[in-house]
């Protein structure tokens, strides 16, 4: 079902909405960018209409609502282990683009279909609803058009804003309700999305890659010196799940603690290191080869339909040293082909 | 016949007596360093037409019209006022080029409008203090640098004027990275441990150069919405004892900057030797000479510092003394 709302009523949506549901949603942080005087674009709770930014492209993605970027799994005290509360239990709506919906579905394999299902993971899942965000352009850097995640058909309702209104498409039917106790308009309505983007990748397919030709490639090598192993890509990109565990022990007491996990980068120094000082990706290239693989190679030899990326292009965004994601895939392409034909 | 010129009054309108006889040169101000490229044009359309057709960049982020005839001084002055009227100069009387030249041009580096490390503007800040303490015959030397690298070199200057930002830590972005600790060792001071995988800030020590927000890759570090400076003062080049500024101020907010630097006017005009060759003594002679406490008498009134702003109390300046 289709509404139109104008602008200054949405207000009395978001009021209505937010009585039964937090609304989570990009929002701008003023100021608060790495900059002085810039702002961050980042996922936050909103109270009202005018924190939604729905213009600019966030610097950081939703996941931070499903896998809190520092989460206590536990605490224990000497014989005793308590199971930590979940951030939050109420119901909640989460604002996203296309690409990121499509994302979501890499974090539940990771975290839902890859043997056991996460605790943790679960019961904040549960609990979320998605808006789709339509896209009436594509930023710079996008290219969900070549990882095909520039279309979505499954959301709770989707919200386009333009020329002073609101447009939603309510899927979910415990969702009309909402809609009608507003000042609306009924209409078709079918969310924006992009049908081409500036930036265009070549994906290598699985069977050209010879990981034993590709392991070693000197493709890799420039990245060496390039990357300078900061995370920006991996923190700021909505597929990537890594955690590490890291067990606290109170400083005014040492006999209790807790244990959490906290995100963790593959391109972050201590990823690889082993018992004994080992580590096995030292080099920034490698651990650049690490990344592209699994984001277009190995995720998709897994789980077979899609591959992990899905061409938000943050990554490039965010990258201090103008490293583009987006390039190395072409790259691997041409490495691949050039493989196969030799 | 034989020119008759008042070389004071030359010198007060930022006119230079040269080594050659009969020719001057322009000093054209640009406070914090940041014009409109088009004043470019005038400034040749002068040189060209009443200098040498040459200009220096002076090491105050000005320009010098060079090569000038005494006779045509006042058909610079007159060429002058648009870029006077440009740069938003105070100014006695129009088509009569710069009303003094004692207070110097007020120096910046590029700020945040460009640089990443720059807590603020520095050329709107410049601009506020020029449109505060210009013109004025007293010696002034001000400089303003966005951060504590110190680019704009400000502890040489009488009043220097470093940006900080006051880092603001959310734990519960922290991944651990530890980019944040790694960079203040390396290229900072120290300012962050890390306790149980997450940094702990020690704000005695920090500098306030935004080195962990920079590097920050999740926005746990966040630069604060107030934005803070360093004043140093007292520093200067010259013969008998060039030295650098020393810390007054940490920080410290804009308005009471201000103020302080316009106050001391008025200390200086009590305490200049009254024999000071041409009128001109940096301010840090004085100041050794009346001793700290009674400058801080005159500089400090009317100035209420915020309750996070730390004033060092007792500066020992140094450098070598000839």
């Amino acid at each position: 079902m289709g509404y139109i709302i104008e602008n200054k009523n949405l207000d009395l949506l978001i009021d209505k909405l937010r009585e039964d549901y937090l609304v989570y949603a990009p929002m701008r942080y003023k100021g608060q960018g790495e900059f002085s005087d810039t702002d961050s674009i980042r996922y936050g709770e909103i109270k009202k209409a005018s924190d939604l930014e729905l213009e600019a492209k966030s610097e950081h993605t939703f996941k931070e609502i499903l896998m809190p970027i520092s989460e206590t799994l536990f605490y224990y005290t000497e014989d005793e282990v308590k199971v930590a509360e979940a951030h939050n239990t109420k119901e909640a709506l989460v604002f996203v683009r296309s690409c990121d919906l499509h994302s979501l579905s890499r974090l539940d394999n990771i975290y839902l279909n890859n043997g056991f299902g996460d605790f943790y993971y679960k019961r904040l899942r549960d609990k979320l609803k998605f808006v789709l965000i339509g896209c009436e352009k594509s930023y710079d850097n996008c290219f969900c058009v070549d990882m095909e995640t520039n279309k979505s058909d499954k959301y709770a309702f989707s919200i386009d804003i333009r020329d002073g209104k609101a447009y939603f498409d309510v899927q979910e039917e415990a969702l009309l309700k909402y809609f009608e106790s507003v000042e609306s308009q009924k209409a078709d309505v079918s969310p924006l999305y992009v049908t081409e983007n500036q930036t265009r990748v070549k994906l290598p397919s699985p069977e050209n890659i010879d990981v034993n030709f590709i392991n070693d490639h000197e493709l890799w090598r420039e990245y060496d010196k390039r990357c300078i192993g900061c995370g920006r890509c991996n923190f700021s990109c909505p597929t990537c799940t890594c955690y590490t565990m890291q067990d606290i022990f109170y400083q005014d007491n040492g006999k209790a603690g807790e244990r959490r996990r906290v995100w963790a980068s593959c391109m972050v120094d201590g990823y690889t290191d082993v018992a004994g000082g080992g580590a096995y990706r030292k080099r920034n290239g490698d651990r650049m080869r690490f990344k592209v693989l699994h984001k277009v190679y190995d995720y998709k030899k897994r789980f077979k339909d899609n591959n992990m990326c899905t061409g938000c292009g943050r990554c490039d965004d965010v990258c201090p040293e103008y490293i583009s994601f987006s390039n190395s895939i072409n790259k691997l392409y041409d490495a691949t082909k050039g493989g196969r034909d030799d | 016949m034989g020119m008759d010129i008042n070389t004071g009054a030359l010198r007060k309108n930022a006119f230079r007596v040269t080594k050659r006889r009969g020719i001057t040169a322009s000093r054209v101000r640009i406070p914090g360093g940041r014009m409109d490229a088009k004043l470019l044009g005038e400034i040749q359309k002068i040189a060209e037409l009443y200098g040498d057709g040459t200009v220096h960049i002076t090491s105050r982020q000005g320009f010098e019209i060079l090569g000038i005839p005494f006779e045509n001084i006042d058909k610079v002055n007159e060429a002058l006022q648009p870029l006077i009227d440009e740069l938003d100069i105070n100014q006695e009387k129009r088509n009569k080029g710069y009303s003094a030249a004692g207070t110097r041009n007020i120096t910046a580096c590029i700020g945040n409008t460009v640089c990443p490390y720059a807590c603020y503007n520095t050329t709107e800040f410049a601009k506020k203090i020029e449109k505060e303490i210009f013109p004025h015959n007293l010696h002034f030397k001000v400089a303003l640098t966005g951060c504590p690298n110190d680019c704009a070199k400000v502890r040489m200057h009488d009043f220097g004027i470093q940006g900080m930002t006051m880092p603001q830590l959310d734990k519960s972005r922290c991944v651990s990275c530890g980019a944040c600790e790694r960079v203040c060792r390396k290229r900072s001071v120290k300012a962050i441990t890390m306790v149980n995988n997450k940094p702990e800030h020690n704000l005695e020590k920090c500098i306030g150069c935004g080195l962990c927000v920079v590097n920050c890759p999740m926005r746990a570090w966040t630069r604060s919405e107030k934005k803070y400076y360093k004043l140093v003062i007292m520093g200067r080049t010259g013969k008998k004892n060039p030295r650098l500024g020393e810390d007054f101020l940490k920080w410290a907010d804009e308005e009471n900057i201000i103020k302080i630097i316009k106050n001391t006017y008025a200390y200086v005009t009590e305490y200049i030797a009254k024999d000071a060759p041409g009128g001109k003594e940096h301010i840090g002679y004085i100041v050794d000479r009346t001793g700290m406490e009674e400058f801080k008498k005159w500089a400090m009134k009317d100035v209420h510092l915020d309750s996070e702003t730390i004033e060092y109390d007792s500066i020992y300046w140094k450098g070598p003394k000839y």
